[in-house]
């Protein structure tokens, strides 16, 4: 992508090269921390600044990082990040930090982050890295807003807390589908998202891997 | 790629900077942010304990939080004896100081439980509890009692709230685990926690601590339904270490002798 503009390296993520729908990275939090949406808009911001900040990082010393340590490297710098935004979300986000748990921690393992680092980050300046880091985690989070959406609307009734569809526990004529809650229904939702993108812009097709021959052979009846 | 680069000295410095400059952009964070978050995690015990008692207003300020608890009596209960202790006997000042799951770990305050007796997996039960009491008009309507254990990944931490009876249970809820979100997780449920409201710990002879969580719902015709409580679908052994863990706490190696001199006006 050398020679990419600022605006293509922050835009094009979203919607024409986007990390989930296209790349395929980072699903196991598109599935864990999309059941309510302020907890996954908290998530996004996070994995937002990590993915900027570690690019930015990255890319300031990636003429001095020797090739043999360069994985871990990027590992060092995106884990310290992750550690420091976990802290801050600690001491000013308690409630929402307790919800996100363990996900804040697994931002390390997101392959979005490590992707970008060495497929982004180490070949280019620091300014068009940081934007790029900001456009995938940008991508990241159209994904994980739209799957919010559906899941919390219909799972549970409500969208940021606020209920639209009262449900019948709570008195109203709304039966939540619990099956929207269970991490399974992300698949549903990613799937149902990525049919649309495709049928939208139908380059992000991929080939078939193979095809199927024609059945030559006569079966025994 | 330029040559000098790849020399094995050139790769050991760059590892060790980066190894310094990012332990120190995180132990500064850490440092920086303990205060904030140690105020945090106060407010949230405190919140939990109202919670559990069924005294935390929907919206609550902190102010309000703040507020609230300081009607509750914070004192120091030593489990075998089921006496109150002296906050210096375990030397702190304030009660409220008092970490009794850091004493759990230091061997002159705790005592070892035996491995047959050990219902809730916490291999070492600290001697001394710190508990929060609750009077109006000098007649006990709350108590609030700590409880821990073993679920499926972690040890939950919470509160158990009774009654004046000290057998009806008020409320209860952890403040601290790391079970499976959405499964183990949903001890957190409000709907679920509202489940053990009204429940009873003790059948008549107020020896055993009763409670069951059983699958497939409590009717209300149920043998037993006052100590019975639905257990969290896909999460059996979650609700298996919610089971033992308030067992545990209530029955004799907990908090039972404490209740029973309680109940009979001796402490």
């Amino acid at each position: 992508m050398a020679g990419a503009s600022a605006k293509q390296v922050l835009f094009e993520p979203i919607f024409s090269n986007n990390p989930i729908a296209l790349q395929i990275l980072g699903i196991c939090s598109a599935l864990a921390v999309t059941t309510s949406l302020s907890v996954t808009v908290v998530m996004c911001l996070a994995v937002i600044a990590v993915t900027a900040f570690s690019n930015l990082a990255v890319s300031l010393v990636r003429t001095q990082i020797p090739g043999s340590i360069r994985i871990i490297v990027q590992m060092t710098i995106i884990a310290s990040l992750v550690i420091v935004v976990d802290q801050i979300l600690k001491a000013y986000a308690y409630e929402i930090s307790k919800q996100l748990s363990v996900f804040v921690g697994l931002i390390i393992t997101n392959c979005i982050v490590m992707g970008r680092a060495e497929g982004f980050a180490m070949n280019n300046t620091p300014w068009l890295s940081f934007l790029d880091g900001i456009g995938n985690g940008l991508g990241y989070s159209v994904m994980l807003l739209f799957v919010a959406f559906f899941r919390e609307l219909i799972g549970a009734g409500s969208l940021f807390g606020f209920t639209l569809l009262p449900t019948v526990n709570e008195g109203g004529w709304y039966v939540p589908n619990g099956l929207l809650l269970l991490p399974p229904s992300a698949f549903f939702i990613i799937g149902l998202a990525i049919w649309g993108l495709r049928a939208w812009k139908p380059e992000q097709v991929e080939e078939p891997d193979f095809k199927m021959s024609r059945h030559k052979v006569k079966e025994a009846f | 790629m330029a040559k000098p680069k790849e020399t094995v000295t050139r790769t050991l410095m760059v590892a060790l900077v980066l190894s310094i400059v990012f332990s120190v952009v995180v132990s500064t964070a850490a440092v920086l942010l303990r205060p904030a978050q140690i105020q945090n995690q106060n407010l949230d015990i405190k919140t939990n304990i109202l919670a559990a008692a069924g005294m935390l207003e929907p919206g609550a300020s902190v102010d309000d939080i703040e507020e609230t608890f300081a009607r509750f009596d914070v004192q120091l209960v030593d489990l075998d004896t089921g006496e109150y202790v002296e906050p210096s006997a375990v030397g702190v000042q304030d009660p409220m100081k008092y970490d009794m799951y850091k004493a759990a770990s230091d061997p002159e305050m705790s005592t070892n439980i035996p491995a047959k007796e050990d219902k809730a997996g916490i291999k070492r039960r600290p001697d001394v509890a710190k508990i929060y009491t609750l009077r109006d008009n000098g007649e006990l309507t709350r108590v609030v009692l700590p409880v821990h254990g073993y679920g499926l990944w972690s040890t939950l931490y919470g509160f158990v709230s009774l009654e004046g009876d000290l057998n009806t249970i008020e409320g209860l809820g952890f403040y601290a685990h790391a079970e499976t979100p959405g499964l183990g997780g949903e001890v957190d449920n409000p709907r679920w926690k509202q489940q053990w409201v009204g429940k009873e710990l003790y059948n008549e002879d107020k020896s055993e601590p009763q409670i069951r969580l059983v699958k497939g719902g409590v009717s209300s015709d149920a043998s037993d339904r006052e100590h019975k409580v639905d257990a969290l679908s896909g999460a059996t052994l979650t609700s298996r270490g919610v089971e033992q863990l308030v067992n545990y706490w209530m029955g004799d190696r907990g908090f039972a002798p404490f209740l029973q001199k309680l109940r009979q006006g001796e402490v």
